[in-house]
């Protein structure tokens, strides 16, 4: 196998069993299943009470947002656990492609917030009486694949800022909290103030989660290309930003002999 | 001496939980998102003039979190930070040393509270005229107390659990639906309401609420207290068996 496809597959999911540290069984049931199980039914209820949308829009919000605690905190851990950990240096010591060593990181957890969505919406399915519309279910999946890469792209970034930031989770929960406000997860856009929409409309979540509402209410996907194209260049913009700064630490932290140091 | 303990300890651990990130984002930036969210669904629904309502159940659910996170990993931190011994040995009562840093983690839920109706106030134009402010001055710290008295039982409890900060990030919405913070019960299944009674977080809500919006505040009071003492007693219980097998295993200084 070609040198950067092993670094890219193989160092991939070494790093995701070595610095995700919430693969452990007792803290992945709780944190990635329980806790976006719990999320999901709290705002629905927060719905109801409220009557400002009908069950869908949350469970289809919530079902996707939740695909971001594995594309944000896990993808933070990804890249930030390597300073953490003591294992930077060595990492950074390989001949290895960067590229490769930083995009390879992504890939589980893509994968496990596919995963995490898809629970949150079968539980839907059962306990809510969640019913997407007959044949966009396929759709439905497409959507939820490019907003979790796009989660996962804004967590390579806070990953890499993690490179240099001293306390980097606190803004990894942060904008977790924050997306849920921002984002159309559970207020729609139109109801936010236009400042606010604004900073929504700049980050991942946000068009994939309207195209996913869209296409669960029967519309085809052709009707939502458009947003799902959006939502796919903002993940690529966060990831060539995330891995320009992934760079830019590197070398500055070889130039400073601080790769390390806190 | 007692009252010297509870005070220096709760006074210690106030001021180191202030000084740290995680407790701000947890206890003032955390309970505004879902506050603002909340406040924004209700203005965007059919619930008009239920801002208030909402500010003080998004205060308390600040107040749970702290408390859920602050006390369900309490041992486990001191553990980490090597002052777990230090804590055991000393000559009081390991549950009296113990006590004020779980009530110093609800009494930071003061600021969820604050925070959250000055929020709504400023932005939001919630109004903040409370029927009956004297039963509100008893009612807060009356919660806020039995909320930390819950957090012993948590702490010596959770301890049992290896990963307790992962159970705390599955029982912080569980507990807001069950205790009817900002949903009310009614609209939840009604095996849910049970589980609220045993919740001191229920009678506090319940306090709160009777106190801002009209109502005899004082049963709940009661209750709240009440709860808050059984907590004392079970976990302290809790705490002598965990001290035990702590020094007979030799692990306590073991994650």
């Amino acid at each position: 196998m070609n040198t950067s496809l092993r670094v890219f597959f193989v160092g991939g999911g070494i790093s995701y069993r070595a610095l995700f540290n919430w693969i452990n069984p007792g803290i992945y049931i709780p944190t990635m299943l329980g806790a976006p199980l719990f999320q999901i039914l709290f705002f629905t209820y927060l719905g109801r009470y409220a009557g400002s949308q009908d069950d869908a829009f949350f469970i289809v919000g919530n079902s996707i947002q939740v695909a971001a605690m594995s594309g944000i905190y896990g993808m933070t851990m990804g890249i930030a656990n390597e300073r953490q950990y003591g294992t930077l240096q060595p990492l950074l010591a390989t001949p290895a492609n960067r590229l490769a060593i930083f995009t390879g990181r992504a890939l589980p957890f893509v994968l496990n917030g596919l995963f995490v969505s898809a629970f949150g919406f079968a539980v839907s399915w059962l306990l809510l009486d969640f019913h997407p519309a007959p044949g966009s279910v396929p759709a439905l999946a497409l959507a939820v694949l490019v907003t979790t890469c796009s989660c996962v792209s804004l967590g390579m970034l806070i990953g890499s800022i993690g490179l240099r930031a001293r306390d980097v989770f606190f803004g990894a929960n942060l904008v977790y909290f924050l997306m849920l406000l921002v984002c159309g997860v559970n207020v729609a856009p139109d109801d936010l103030p236009g400042w606010l929409a604004a900073i929504g409309k700049c980050l991942p979540l946000t068009h994939g989660i309207e195209a996913a509402r869209e296409i669960a209410s029967g519309s085809p996907l052709g009707d939502v290309a458009g947003l799902l194209w959006t939502e796919a260049f903002i993940g690529l913009a966060y990831a060539t930003a995330a891995y320009g700064l992934f760079r830019l630490f590197e070398t500055e932290g070889r130039r400073r002999a601080s790769l390390e140091t806190y | 001496m007692s009252a010297r303990l509870f005070w220096m300890g709760w006074l210690f651990h106030l001021k180191t939980l202030t000084n740290s990130l995680f407790f701000v984002l947890v206890s003032v930036l955390q309970p505004i998102i879902f506050a603002s969210i909340a406040f924004f669904m209700v203005e965007s629904g059919s619930r008009s003039g239920t801002l208030l309502y909402v500010a003080l159940g998004a205060g308390l659910m600040g107040i749970w979190s702290a408390t859920l996170f602050g006390s369900g990993g309490a041992i486990q931190w001191q553990r980490w930070q090597g002052t777990l011994e230090l804590m055991v040995g000393a000559p009081p009562p390991f549950v009296a040393v113990l006590l004020p840093l779980t009530v110093a983690t609800s009494t930071i839920g003061i600021y969820s509270v604050v925070a959250t109706l000055a929020w709504g106030r400023i932005f939001f134009g919630a109004p903040l005229d409370f029927v009956h402010p004297g039963e509100l001055f008893v009612a807060l710290p009356a919660t806020i107390l039995s909320l930390g008295m819950l957090g012993l039982l948590l702490a010596s409890t959770f301890i049992l659990y290896r990963n307790a900060n992962a159970f705390s990030n599955l029982l912080e919405y569980p507990v807001w639906l069950a205790t009817g913070l900002l949903v009310p019960l009614t609209l939840l299944p009604g095996w849910v309401e049970p589980i609220g009674w045993v919740l001191s977080p229920t009678w506090g809500m319940r306090a709160i609420r009777e106190a801002a919006f009209g109502g005899n505040a004082w049963p709940e009071i009661a209750l709240c207290v009440g709860l808050g003492l059984v907590y004392v007693a079970l976990g302290a219980i809790a705490l002598r068996n965990f001290e035990r097998l702590a020094r007979s295993r030799a692990t306590l200084s073991l994650t």
